[in-house]
């Protein structure tokens, strides 16, 4: 059983590198997500993300402001989650104690 | 420019891996995954994501090791397979 | 955890060394503006401190720290400072979550630092709360140490 299981992970493994060879270079200009303009010739988001976020906020960052600006939406979501994940534990793990309490 | 540095992290990342994957004990194995979190936090940095790698650090190698252990410890320290 | 055995210097450097890990990641949050780190990573670091002396003084002495019944309410209240940035905005006229709008004076760039300073409090906060409530409610029912 356990040398099925190292097979499948080796297996995993080199399709993991295989598919990670044909991506491109790290920073290379001329890959599709780096291009000032996308392929129909509009504007690329990553490029309007990097060369405007002091115009607009005022914050050299560029990762809070995407983060909390820009996609400000998906952040709070993530909030959401952390919150509903939260009040799950609560919900689940705290009714122990209350019985204990009425024993 | 960092090719080497991230070589030898690389290989240490699958050891502490394989150590989580092998292990019997299950606190060795969480261990080993603090472990494993903090070097993919440091090639994160050496990639240039610092703040992906500043969260994996704090959120992987801190908080979620914690919450492992006390899973443990409400459970079984021992694995089954 | 399990066996907590009174030792003098696990006490002492847990003691010593929380309050040094707040300033951290206090500073870690309001200088989210201008180097690596935020509001998510801040929180954790501010749980990370609190769960610090839960495990080394036990839960029950922990309690003079944060109490237990604080985490759920603290991680809401910070929910509800995020949501309540983009009613807010929306109140005064712009689009939900949009920081132009909010209240306060100066030109619209100063606004959404404003709005961003806001946010990572309100998203502080509430990982802090949770994640301090999350690690309360495991270790919930079970004589403890």
């Amino acid at each position: 059983m356990k040398a099925v299981n190292y097979a499948v992970l080796a297996l995993f493994g080199a399709v993991l590198i295989l598919a990670g060879l044909s991506l491109p270079d790290r920073g290379d200009p001329t890959a599709p997500l780096n291009r000032d303009k996308s392929a129909a010739g509009t504007p690329n988001a990553p490029s309007y993300y990097i060369r405007n976020p002091e115009r607009d906020a005022a914050t050299p960052n560029m990762v809070t402001v995407i983060l909390a600006d820009y996609r400000g939406f998906d952040t709070m979501g993530e909030e959401t989650v952390i919150l509903t994940a939260g009040l799950n534990c609560f919900l689940i793990l705290r009714r122990e104690r209350t019985k204990e309490k009425r024993r | 420019m960092h090719w080497e540095l991230e070589v030898v992290l690389f290989v240490f990342l699958v050891g502490a891996a394989l150590v989580a994957l092998e292990s019997r004990n299950l606190l060795t194995a969480v261990v080993s995954l603090s472990v494993f979190s903090f070097l993919s936090a440091l090639l994160y940095a050496a990639m240039g994501a610092v703040d992906v790698g500043f969260t994996e650090a704090v959120v992987g190698g801190g908080v979620s090791g914690i919450l492992f252990v006390v899973t443990i410890f409400r459970t079984s320290r021992k694995s089954k397979d | 955890m399990m066996r907590r055995d009174d030792d003098a210097i696990i006490s002492l450097v847990s003691r010593t060394v929380s309050p040094f890990i707040m300033i951290f990641a206090l500073y870690v949050i309001f200088h989210g503006h201008y180097s690596p780190g935020g509001g998510f990573q801040g929180g954790t670091m501010l749980a990370a401190a609190l769960i610090l002396v839960r495990l080394a003084a036990g839960s029950d002495l922990a309690q003079l720290q944060f109490p237990r019944s604080w985490g759920t309410p603290l991680g809401s209240a910070g929910v509800l400072i995020y949501w309540g940035t983009g009613f807010v905005s929306m109140l005064c006229g712009g689009n939900f979550l949009n920081y132009a709008f909010l209240p306060v004076s100066g030109p619209p760039p100063h606004h959404r630092n404003l709005g961003i300073l806001f946010i990572e409090v309100g998203v502080g906060l509430a990982v802090m709360g949770i994640l301090t409530a999350i690690y309360d409610d495991l270790l919930e029912g079970r004589p403890h140490d």
